[in-house]
């Protein structure tokens, strides 16, 4: 198949051999889990079970909320220990409503866990419907709920699935790992979703560092003559949507638009394995596999754990750390984020925990930009990095918009190969929240000049009643002050 | 400046650093630089030992003045390259405070008042090599004819100490003028360019560095594999030189076929003077060139059409420094006009749209 050539990019070390060797297994059930009510974009779901219950494994926690949302399940049977604040997944470490469930240790499944025979026989409608109600989400990393994804088909004309297989991310191989041992779960989760999007066509494409991938998907996919596997050449980015999509189609999606505006819907290789789940067992997502890798862990791992699961427990069950690992990371080197502690949960968009030693990061002292244009050269999206930060750095953020601020998408390409060690993203990452509170509080000075105004127009009013009544009451008086005189006249005269 | 507490991705670096950029370059010099070294004595050698340790004790003073870190800076290799590629384009047996000047002015003038490394906007060794060349003429334009090292007739070491660093100047020095200064100043008697370079054998040694010339510039060879050492790195890319020295040769074709008595050949132009050092390792610099792909292809077509445009119709024999200058000085506005097409954006940064597109077809 002839592939389409991407602009930029690099190829950094993929120190995939670490961990790629070792089969999938089952991390034993920790002694409590933390479920956060947030793992997904959009709102966060609400809780519908109460501290003390006892819920069966598969049972719903919480409900989505809105559009835009995702419901949580229960990734084993156990009792509700309490809905409250816990640290996040997330690089702030702050405080997000979350269950925590003790384990009763018999993993017993809820009775409306229940599949469908042949789910081919379902609507497409049915099939988005059953994958929001399993809580499935991206699970590259992105956690969009999937079922708003399979539901484009209303708006969009869609002409093929492109299953995200690509994995460019350094170090990790849960993907890898998962396309060889369940190839045919995977092909099926695809199926499905082609069925929902109603297209034709079907992509499954696998960068080339992978060839054992590439084989055993090849070989599931042989009944399925609308399934092509596809071998990519090895370059970071590569497995971001819209470059993967250049590189298949060799369109390229419309600046803040999405690859359904050019008929091409992306999901990944997980959530096709989740798809598959939820469909033929009924199972929603509870659980994922998770990469324990890096320099610093003693037994880098694939691992299938139950969502909820705080990460020191992953890193017990890989023999711990060699040393003090220099950084914890939450998904690859090159885009993933940093961990406050590993007392945070496994969540739906986990896919990696890294653990780097001193000599992995190379902490370098920042140096001014020489305006090598390494970094132009390494932007996939055709920008240019260097006087972006310049912009940054000078405080003018509206003007590095204009250069192209929120195109980025945040690859990291130009950081990694500056040789000044500027932390080019940090710059943009650093604007790019700056201008959202900016606008954020933008908003709330509209509102509050809005219900100010409002409340003197209120005022006004009311002095004005209270004056009109005033004069009107005084008008009376003078009146009756006068019948009265006119009165007293009468009687006089 | 300060560690920085990098709280973003990526964790992953690829090994490149300022200073392995620098030394690369400086490594793709040596060769040329040690023949030029070479074939011009021990006068060059020691005017270019005064030129580079000039340069750097200038920076050195310069961060002094600014408080910045030494050590930092002084490793990061640049300030050595600047003065190394100035001592390059020096007439060999210049003397020795031509070196201390041309550096000064490099690294303070050129450099440093810009604000230091990466600042500045015009390349600092050629900003010093026109300031010298209009503030000492004379100096600037006596050159010597090559007399390798240990070669009769060449000077030992004593007589190179009275050249560099004595009083007297270069006054028994075996002078003669560079072929591009040959050719203009016969042209300018009403000579054709056959006569005045009498036969072919110019190009030859052009090419293999036995002309008359500057310290670094005579061996075009040397200078060229380099070159491509440098673009086979990554160091540099493509675009420039070629642009320059295509612009430059298609030039001199042009006017060559037209007239070919008053006009000299494309390849006397490519070899001779400063045009392959201008190219590969001047034009090139990374701070004051554009950095998109297309900014560099119009720079380096500037370059070459005003090395030649200065060559052929201005009053010096030699135009690389000044049409370097003068590109570097577009540099920004090229950068503002010619930037990289957006991912998703047509070039006038309006979002792509298919609509169009799908109507005509």
């Amino acid at each position: 198949m002839r592939l389409f050539r991407i602009r930029g990019g690099v190829h950094p070390d993929d120190q995939k051999t670490l961990s790629a060797g070792q089969a999938i297994e089952n991390l034993p059930m920790p002694p409590l889990l933390h479920i956060p009510l947030q793992q997904h974009i959009g709102a966060p779901a609400e809780p519908l079970v109460k501290r003390g219950q006892l819920v069966r494994k598969g049972q719903l926690l919480a409900r989505s909320q809105g559009m835009i949302s995702a419901p949580v399940h229960a990734p084993t049977s156990g009792r509700v220990m309490g809905i409250g604040g816990y640290p996040a997944h997330h690089a702030s470490g702050l405080l997000v409503r979350t269950i925590t469930l003790k384990p009763d240790g018999y993993d017993e499944w809820d009775d409306d866990c229940e599949g469908v025979p042949d789910p081919f026989t379902l609507a497409p409608e049915e099939i988005a419907r059953r994958v929001a109600q399993a809580g499935i989400v991206g699970m590259g990393g992105a956690t969009f709920p999937s079922a708003v994804k399979l539901n484009l088909r209303k708006r969009y004309a869609l002409h093929t699935l492109v299953i995200n297989g690509a994995e460019c991310e350094p170090y990790l191989t849960c993907d890898d790992r998962l396309m060889r041992e369940r190839a045919e779960d995977v092909r099926d989760g695809v199926l499905l979703m082609a069925r929902a999007l109603g297209v034709e066509k079907i992509l499954f494409a696998i960068e080339n560092n992978k060839p054992q991938a590439q084989q055993c998907m090849r070989n599931a996919a042989r009944s399925c003559p609308e399934l092509r596997v596809v071998g990519l050449p090895t370059r970071y980015p590569m497995g971001s949507e819209k470059h993967l999509v250049q590189t298949l189609v060799g369109k390229e999606t419309p600046a803040r638009g999405l690859t359904a505006d050019i008929g091409v819907v992306v999901h990944n290789v997980a959530t096709a394995a989740a798809v598959h789940d939820a469909l033929r067992h009924g199972r929603p997502l509870i659980s994922r596999v998770v990469t324990v890798t890096g320099g610093a862990i003693r037994q880098p791992r694939n691992l299938h754990v139950p969502i909820g699961t705080p990460l020191d427990h992953l890193a017990k069950y890989c023999g711990g750390f060699h040393d003090e690992p220099a950084k914890l990371i939450s998904g690859g080197p090159m885009m993933g984020q940093p961990l406050p502690s590993l007392r945070v949960p496994v969540i739906k968009g986990s896919n990696g925990l890294l653990a780097l030693s001193k000599d992995e990061v190379r902490s370098q002292v920042e140096m001014p930009c020489i305006r090598c244009a390494s970094c132009v050269n390494a932007c996939p999206c055709g920008l240019v990095p260097l006087n972006m930060a310049a912009h940054i750095r000078a405080g003018s953020l509206e003007s590095s918009v204009d250069l192209g601020l929120l195109d980025c998408i945040a690859c990291g390409s130009c950081a990694y190969v500056c040789p000044s060690h500027i932390p080019l993203v940090q710059y943009f990452n650093y604007a790019k929240g700056e201008l959202a509170a900016r606008q954020r509080a933008q908003h709330k000075q509209g509102e509050t000049k809005r219900l100010i105004e409002a409340r003197t127009e209120r005022m006004e009013a009311i002095k004005k009643a209270k004056r009109e009544a005033m004069a009107k009451r005084k008008k009376e008086m003078a009146a009756k002050k006068a019948a009265e005189a006119a009165k007293a006249e009468a009687a006089e005269a | 400046m300060h560690e920085a507490p990098l709280l973003g991705g990526p964790y992953a670096h690829e090994k490149v650093s300022i200073s392995r950029t620098m030394l690369w370059v400086m490594l793709a010099l040596l060769p040329a630089t040690a023949f030029g070294l070479f074939q011009f004595g021990w006068p060059a050698i020691f005017l270019f030992l005064v030129t580079v340790i000039s340069a750097v004790v200038a920076e050195s003073l310069s961060l002094w003045i600014m408080k910045k870190p030494q050590k930092l800076f002084l490793l990061d290799g640049s300030a050595l390259l600047t003065g190394w590629l100035l001592a390059m384009t020096l007439p060999p047996w210049a003397p020795w405070w031509i070196g201390v000047v041309g550096a000064l002015l490099a690294i303070v003038i050129g450099k440093q008042v810009f604000g230091g490394i990466g600042q500045n906007l015009f390349n600092p060794a050629m900003v010093a090599r026109v300031a010298l060349l209009i503030s000492f003429p004379l100096e600037m334009t006596l050159f010597s004819s090559p007399q390798p090292l240990f070669s009769v007739g060449a000077p030992d070491l004593l007589e190179s100490l009275e050249i560099t660093f004595g009083s007297a100047g270069q006054i028994d020095a075996v002078t003669s003028a560079t072929p591009l200064g040959h050719v203009k100043t016969e042209l300018s008697r009403g000579l054709t360019v056959d006569e005045a370079l009498g036969g072919t054998d110019t190009l030859w040694q052009l090419g293999l560095g036995t002309a008359t010339g500057s310290l670094g510039e005579i061996s075009a060879v040397l200078l060229l594999a380099g070159g491509l050492l440098l673009i086979y790195l990554r160091i540099i890319t493509w675009h420039i030189p070629i642009a320059m020295l295509g612009t430059l040769a298609l030039l001199a074709g042009m006017f060559h076929l037209i007239d070919p008595a008053s006009y000299s050949s494309p390849l006397f132009h490519l070899l001779s003077g400063a045009a392959i050092l201008g190219a590969f390792f001047i034009a090139t610099d990374l701070v004051t060139s554009p950095v998109s792909i297309r900014g560099q292809l119009l720079f380096g077509a500037g370059c070459g059409a005003l090395v030649y445009i200065i060559r052929t119709f201005a009053g010096y024999p030699e135009g690389v420094a000044f049409a370097i200058l003068l590109m570097n000085a577009c540099t920004p506005l090229i950068d503002h006009y010619l930037k990289p097409r957006v991912y998703g954006r047509d070039r006038s940064g309006e979002p792509l749209n298919y609509a169009d597109e799908d109507g005509e077809a």
